[in-house]
């Protein structure tokens, strides 16, 4: 497992991790959508990983199959030291590990008070003995997201986007987890509230030490919050590295492409921004091209590219790239 | 004259709940040939604005006062016929969403001819030859074969490019955007704001570019309106907007957003929770969220206030430092 640092245990490893789904091509005849194509890395402790990349290439998946949301089809988890196979390791692991999903509007119940929604983790875990304590533990946690102990008997529907993605913060802090999967957790949210939680993930972390897995298709907000940043295409990952290095210098033809295409709020640089073009649309991941999963809109794809998937290497410490040809491209 | 001239709109929705005033006292010139970026959040009145000028309001929404004005002629209070030359043909818009803006049960020819039949006098033969040569203006490869096909078959990116085509089959002298690339990724951005960008050009039109993402407004826009709860705060060119904000939101805005060069550095939020329209304070609409808000703030919203002639701001900070000045 060549991109897995030696440094220390990690709180998280992923290994060769796979998440194929079966889909319908006809009567009993089923064909595998790879969603999660053999990916492989390690989240240290305290530390936030960013995952990226365009819609449809896998990167809620992998988040999702982390948590065990949905059943690995092939590779494993390992959580400090231990991998999850069984039911019971699975629910020692939900109560480590949980989520911060997209949609504020959509992932809260719209029946339940923001104490209940925040509560039912506790419920479900078994989290306090008296009621008492569990009322003490729901206003420790509004008030770790700045919400007032007056919103407890609210609904959802009474709170802006904001407030709503902070209930759902809360709701995931419940069980005490130092692991968390963030899946785009700014995206719907208005650009001046977007900074406030954004903070308010930083805060967190440094507070109660937690360690994020923060999926997001926007790369400046990505690279903000980030120490490490992972690229994924069709399934697969093409690059990882420091966050700052993948920004400056990324390597992967692909990396490039995207960032290029990043717009930058500042006209000056924005008009001397020279895109780097990229042919054609994302393939379908049911019919993905054989090689290299880029090789169809490459600018520097040659025809050796379409044979053997390329393998994750360590090309300079800490730099993982996923390219047959990244030492002649330089 | 400028091509579309917009002063001191007031749109409002009556609701159940009461008045909600969505748009309040908008004014601005449009160029021909410019690009004008519309940047707000949620609920400022960007999207009302633009459909005030296209009058495609939902059946509660009325412009309540104030005249837009299409090369001179004057579109408050047009009747529908004079509205329907205008629409498509002179003005005309794209929405966010391409998922939900085309008809599942057409093909995209047929949707594409529709509005070259309705607005010009060609016949079936040509509207389809103009279809496909829209097609191929805006990149869409094997365009014959594609006029046939249902939108089922077309990715978002793909989606929205027919959607240009559409909106520009007909030459209008002004584009309206609204958000044209917030739902597609942003290789596919880059690709549809470079596609508009050369358009433009080629095609001489104006664009009215709706947008929450100072991103896309650096790539695009030669002016900026930066609206909140309805209101215009700044107004002016982008260098000015970006390199000299005057109003403490667009100030706010710039330092809240991830950019380069404030990597590692905390960002600066605006404090509070955007404005309930139902309930709009006295004075300044953002005074309440604030933090160099004074006395006056409070009391009275300020005027529009010239900073240079490519430039304007109302905020009464920009009053105080003129009087300090003197």
């Amino acid at each position: 497992m060549s991109n897995q640092s030696n440094n220390g245990e990690p709180l998280i490893r992923v290994s060769h991790l796979k998440q194929y789904f079966p889909i319908n091509t006809g009567f009993f005849k089923t064909k595998p959508l790879k969603a999660v194509d053999d990916i492989s890395f390690d989240i240290m402790e305290g530390e936030t990983l960013g995952l990226v990349g365009e819609s449809g290439c896998g990167k809620t998946t992998a988040g999702r199959t982390i948590l065990h949301l949905y059943k690995p089809t092939g590779g494993e988890v390992i959580y400090r030291g231990k991998s999850i196979k069984t039911k019971k390791d699975i629910e020692d692991f939900r109560r480590k590990a949980t989520m911060v999903f997209q949609d504020p509007y959509s992932s809260l119940d719209p029946r339940m008070t923001v104490a209940d929604i925040i509560g039912e983790p506790l419920d479900v875990q078994n989290l306090y003995k008296t009621k008492e304590e569990r009322r003490e533990r729901i206003l420790e946690l509004m008030d770790h997201v700045g919400l007032n102990s007056e919103h407890a008997a609210r609904y959802a529907h009474e709170f802006s986007g904001g407030q709503r993605q902070r209930v759902g913060i809360a709701r995931s802090l419940a069980v005490n987890p130092d692991f968390i999967v963030c899946d785009e957790p700014v995206s719907a949210l208005d650009v001046s509230i977007q900074a406030q939680v954004i903070n308010m993930f930083d805060e967190l972390q440094d507070e109660l030490g937690l360690t994020y897995l923060f999926i997001a298709h926007d790369l400046l907000v990505v690279r903000h919050i980030s120490d490490r940043i992972a690229v994924m295409y069709l399934g697969h990952m093409v690059e990882l590295a420091n966050a700052n290095e993948i920004y400056e210098r990324p390597l992967h033809p692909y990396t490039r492409a995207l960032i290029s295409a990043v717009p930058v709020p500042d006209p000056i640089v924005a008009r001397a921004n020279q895109r780097i073009a990229m042919t054609g649309e994302i393939p379908s991941p049911l019919n993905a091209p054989p090689g290299c999963p880029f090789h169809t809109r490459c600018p520097y794809a040659k025809e050796s590219c379409k044979e053997g998937m390329p393998e994750l290497r360590e090309i300079e410490k800490g730099r993982f790239v996923a390219c047959h040809r990244i030492e002649d491209i330089g | 004259m400028a091509l579309l001239e917009v002063k001191d709109l007031h749109t409002s929705f009556f609701t159940d709940a009461g008045e909600v005033r969505a748009v309040n006292g908008v004014s601005f010139n449009l160029e021909r040939g410019k690009v004008l970026g519309i940047v707000g959040e949620s609920g400022s009145g960007k999207s009302v604005t633009a459909y005030s000028i296209m009058q495609i309001l939902a059946t509660t929404g009325k412009i309540v006062s104030g005249s837009i004005k299409y090369d001179g002629q004057e579109l408050v209070g047009a009747d529908e016929k004079v509205m329907k030359n205008i629409r498509g043909n002179k003005i005309s818009i794209i929405f966010q969403d391409p998922m939900t803006s085309l008809n599942p049960t057409y093909t995209i020819g047929k949707q594409l001819m529709e509005a070259i039949l309705l607005h010009t006098d060609r016949n079936k033969l040509q509207a389809w030859d103009r279809a496909v040569e829209m097609l191929k203006l805006v990149n869409v490869n094997e365009p014959e074969k594609r006029m046939k096909q249902y939108p089922y078959e077309f990715s978002g990116g793909m989606r929205q490019r027919v959607m240009i085509a559409m909106a520009l089959a007909c030459e209008p002298d002004i584009l309206i955007a609204d958000e044209p690339t917030t739902a597609l990724d942003v290789t596919i951005q880059a690709g549809i704001l470079e596609l508009m960008k050369d358009i433009q050009k080629e095609m001489g039109m104006a664009i009215i570019m709706i947008t929450h993402d100072l991103g896309v407004v650096a790539q695009l826009c030669d002016e900026v309106v930066v609206m909140y709860a309805g209101s215009i705060c700044e107004q002016g060119t982008a260098d000015e907007i970006f390199y000299n904000p005057c109003h403490e939101y667009t100030k706010g805005l710039l330092r809240s957003i991830p950019t380069t060069g404030n990597e590692g550095q905390k960002l600066q939020p605006i404090s509070g929770t955007p404005i309930d329209l139902l309930n709009m304070p006295k004075g300044c609409a953002f005074a309440p969220r604030c933090d160099a808000a004074m006395k006056i703030c409070i009391r009275e919203a300020c005027q529009r206030f010239t900073i240079n002639e490519n430039h304007m701001a109302a905020c009464w900070m920009n009053v105080k430092k003129a009087a300090d000045k003197n």
